[in-house]
């Protein structure tokens, strides 16, 4: 059981000629393996502060971040070790991956970083870790990210973070790029491995339905506050904050549109 | 307003690194060059070049590094930049003032004239990309890279000892002394047609590449494309949107370019015997002219600087985007 | 007004003429109305923006109108053939008869020129009697209706929020008030909260001044809510047009089952996801707790 833990985690950024701008406003949550917990906000909210938190690209103002009970580390193998059991899957799988490299290269890398299995079962694994996010290692394995689709980018992207056997996995709006028709089978592969490794999911994202369905519990973010943490169904089905409500109403509903006895062509 | 502090502190500072270089650089020299032609030329010098020269050498060893850099500094002010060696302790100041008119006329006008042409062409064959204009491309790179001095020579063998179109060298007719009159006028500009003809058509390549290449990117952004199904006539659309965007980032290059004007066409100036800053600096060099050398530096350095200031006055004017940024 | 149909649309063909030929749209057929909002639906590369820009003259090469014709019936009365107007005639149609609002929150406005400078040419272009006056009064105009102000009208669009850009975007193409107006995904950049304030501005706006609208975006949900009649486009053919009623509760086609199915439903049943809620750190009643 892996736990990681937001406490009272607060975000300052010094703006020019603006003083102080609040990106995260003590915001505290806990996510445990197996779990979902989706961040749901708009641009500007804060919800890519924390992920750069968790990556270390930020440090935090005041509050605590804990993993298992203990701050994350700032260096050396225990940096490394935290990079291992907590990592990212990015929104757009064309930047994350270096077009110069093959598939295999980027698998295997982390695989021998991180020595996940010896040596001489580097290939096995790899092949191992493409079947599973259903690429054929065979065809995929030799090409470069260019030679492959968006959804087979993301899915070479999945494996990488999968290849060092993370506990957590941190989910940057993962689908948002994808042509639509794929975005539910690549959800759904990841709630696949998520239950198979009992891995902690962060799934961020601006699109309150793939929240609801996807995660066991949605957390609003609005100007660095968590202005709504519940259950999923009851965030989007019974939002008690304003803001959630709002969020819930503009966001484009047909079932109940047509459900109601509207004109088409009537927005409101 | 606070973008414009900005910058102007910064050029404040690198003036005064630049400066304080020039103050320190002769100091750092092996030998003693200044004592050397002291002593060559005994009783020849007046007393105040020579503390002119001590000052400038740091020579003056009575005075402490802060007080020669004091006297330094009082020394540029009153634009005393010492005596050159090699043209007879004429004031440097006076020595540099007879060449730089020459080149900045020369190559400034051969510079704005091969950016707007370049930049003109190359706005239009990237409009009309894919048709038969691509075909100058080609043309007007071989151009720039054909080695200056090589160009320099061909134009003279053609245009001038064949034909006998242009004078071969110099700024101006032998014996002719330097006045506003019309025919002296014309003597320069028979003169300066090769080597200025040469330099536009050496550097014409770059602005009509870097052009064309920045205008196809820039007519594949949506604005171009609203601009179109605006109906606005091509020419609007070409200059206002493709061409206006497109050229921001040739005027940074322009400005650098403007900035090695002094410096930079040493080649040209020996191949045409052009009376002009390069050539100075060649032959303050061969002569070992320190005081020259130093002089020359500066305005080096400081031209350099003014080129950079208009560049940023100029992408402040035209681009709203980097006067918002800074603020 | 002579019929109900603003723009018909046949056997419509664009290729890409590269090696091999790419055929964006194929053999398209399709009607707008008069007043009415049209989605145009589909994947990215399914053809349904090189539609658009064809009907507009607007491709550039490579690509090629192969085959077909696109009309214009204008209220006038009078039947434009948009493949056999001349440039200068296709430059006076443009944004008359059909002006285009684009995605680009960033990069449909000319970054360097005042968003005032932006609508004015509009004017100069195609009302060259206006003064300069009345170009200036008659763009002020068009920002206070948008809900941007007038005195907006020198701003650069680097000074303005995405959903303020889309919405100038939309008084410039209110400007000469056109019958058709062509949306290519022009709320896909913005925040849910903003898109649906746009939408509802164009709606309002339609209500007022009877536009048409073309509405392209690969997001169904929002077209079925805000569309008359939705075209779903695949490959370049339109595979199936309906009412957006007909078209949610009663698909046709493969394909548009396949794509609503891709939509969660926020509301309703979870639909083909897989995952089913798994432990919960949180107390039963802890949902309000903020």
């Amino acid at each position: 059981m892996t736990t990681l833990e937001f406490k009272n985690v607060t975000k300052k950024y010094r703006v020019r000629g603006a003083g102080e701008m609040l990106a995260l406003d003590k915001v505290s949550f806990t996510l445990t393996s197996g779990q979902t917990i989706a961040l749901v906000g708009q641009s500007g909210s804060g919800k890519s502060t924390i992920a750069k938190i968790l990556t270390q690209l930020e440090r935090v103002s005041s509050g605590d971040v804990l993993l298992d009970g203990t701050p994350i580390p700032t260096w050396g193998r225990p940096l490394r070790r935290y990079r291992q059991t907590v990592r990212m899957v990015f929104q757009d799988p064309f930047a994350s991956l270096n077009p110069a490299h093959t598939i295999r290269h980027h698998i295997e890398r982390p695989l021998r970083l991180d020595k996940v299995v010896p040596p001489d079962q580097v290939e096995e694994e790899v092949f191992r870790l493409l079947t599973r996010v259903r690429l054929s290692p065979e065809q995929t394995i030799d090409r470069r990210p260019h030679e492959l689709s968006g959804g087979q980018r993301q899915r070479v992207a999945i494996a990488r973070a999968l290849a060092s056997r993370p506990k957590l996995l941190i989910a940057d709006e993962p689908v948002s790029m994808l042509d639509v028709s794929i975005r539910l089978e690549v959800l759904n592969l990841l709630a696949e491995l998520q239950s198979e490794a009992n891995l902690g999911v962060l799934y961020i994202t601006h699109d309150l339905a793939t929240a609801r369905h996807f995660s066991d519990e949605i957390m609003v973010l609005h100007h660095g506050k968590v202005v709504e943490h519940g259950k999923a169904d009851e965030v989007i089905l019974t939002p008690k904050h304003d803001y959630t409500l709002a969020l819930r109403n503009a966001s484009p509903d047909p079932e109940k549109h047509f459900a109601a006895p509207t004109t088409p062509g009537a927005t409101s | 307003m606070r973008f414009f502090l900005r910058r102007t502190a910064f050029y404040a500072f690198t003036a005064w690194a630049a400066i304080t270089i020039n103050f320190f650089l002769p100091r750092m020299m092996k030998g003693d060059p200044v004592s050397a032609y002291l002593q060559k030329n005994q009783g020849r010098i007046s007393p105040e070049a020579i503390d002119s020269l001590r000052t400038l050498f740091g020579l003056d060893s009575t005075k402490s590094l802060f007080e020669q850099y004091i006297d330094y500094w009082q020394l540029l002010f009153s634009g005393d930049l010492g005596r050159s060696f090699s043209k007879g302790l004429a004031p440097v100041t006076d020595v540099i003032a007879s060449a730089i008119p020459w080149t900045v006329g020369l190559v400034g006008i051969a510079t704005v004239i091969s950016f707007v042409v370049g930049t003109s062409i190359g706005a239009y064959i990237g409009w009309r990309r894919g048709s038969k204009a691509d075909g100058i491309v080609p043309v007007a790179t071989f151009f720039s890279t054909v080695p200056y001095f090589w160009m320099g020579l061909i134009a003279i063998a053609i245009f001038s000892t064949t034909l006998g179109w242009f004078p071969a060298s110099h700024a101006y007719d032998k014996g002719t002394q330097p006045s506003f009159t019309l025919e002296f006028a014309g003597q320069v500009i028979q003169h300066g047609f090769l080597p200025a003809l040469t330099l536009v058509i050496g550097s014409l390549g770059g602005w009509i590449l870097g052009m064309r290449n920045m205008m196809i990117t820039v007519l594949d952004e949506d604005y171009v494309t609203v601009a179109q199904a605006k109906g606005l006539k091509p020419s609007r659309v070409l200059v206002n949107y493709a061409a206006r965007n497109a050229s921001l980032p040739q005027l940074s290059s322009f400005a650098m370019s403007l900035g090695f004007i002094v410096g930079g066409t040493l080649v040209m100036e020996l191949v045409f015997s052009y009376p002009g800053a390069g050539k100075l600096l060649l032959d303050a060099t061969t002569a070992k002219d320190y005081p020259l050398m130093q002089g020359l530096f500066l305005v080096i350095t400081l031209t350099v600087l003014v080129a950079n200031i208009l560049a940023d006055v100029a992408y402040a004017i035209l681009d709203p985007r980097t006067r918002q940024m800074e603020a | 007004m002579t019929t109900d149909d603003l723009l018909t649309v046949s056997q419509f063909s664009v290729s890409y003429d590269v090696t091999p030929p790419v055929e964006a749209v194929r053999d398209v057929s399709i009607t707008v109305r008069r007043g009415e909002i049209l989605g145009l639906a589909g994947e990215s590369g399914c053809g349904k923006t090189t539609l658009a820009y064809g009907i507009q003259r607007l491709l550039k090469p490579p690509a090629v109108i192969t085959s077909g014709s696109a009309v214009f019936h204008d209220e006038s009365g009078d039947d434009i053939d948009i493949n056999t107007m001349d440039d200068a005639q296709m430059r006076a149609f443009r944004w008359e008869k059909a002006s285009m609002v684009f995605q680009g929150a960033m990069n449909a406005l000319n970054p360097i020129i005042t968003i005032g400078a932006q609508l004015q040419d509009v004017f100069s272009t195609h009302r060259p009697a206006m003064t300069r006056r009345d170009r200036k009064l008659e763009s002020g105009r068009l920002l206070d209706l948008v809900g941007v102000g007038s005195a907006r009208l020198r701003s650069y669009p680097h000074e303005l929020s995405g959903g303020m850009r889309q919405r100038v975007m939309i008084a410039m193409a209110l400007a000469l008030k056109p019958q058709l107006m062509i949306m290519d995904e022009p709320t896909t950049a913005l925040d849910v909260l903003v898109q649906r304030e746009i939408i509802e501005q164009i709606s309002d706006l339609r209500a007022e001044f009877g536009f048409s609208v073309i509405f392209i975006t690969h997001d169904l949900p929002l077209l079925l809510e805000i569309s008359d009649r939705i075209a779903v486009m695949r490959e370049g053919r339109i595979v199936e047009i309906d009412t957006a009623r007909n078209l949610y509760q009663n698909p046709q086609n493969d394909y548009t089952r396949r794509l609503l199915a891709s939509f969660p439903s926020l509301t309703g049943e979870r639909g083909g996801f897989v995952r089913r809620p798994g432990p919960s750190t949180l107390a039963t009643d802890a949902g309000g707790m903020f």
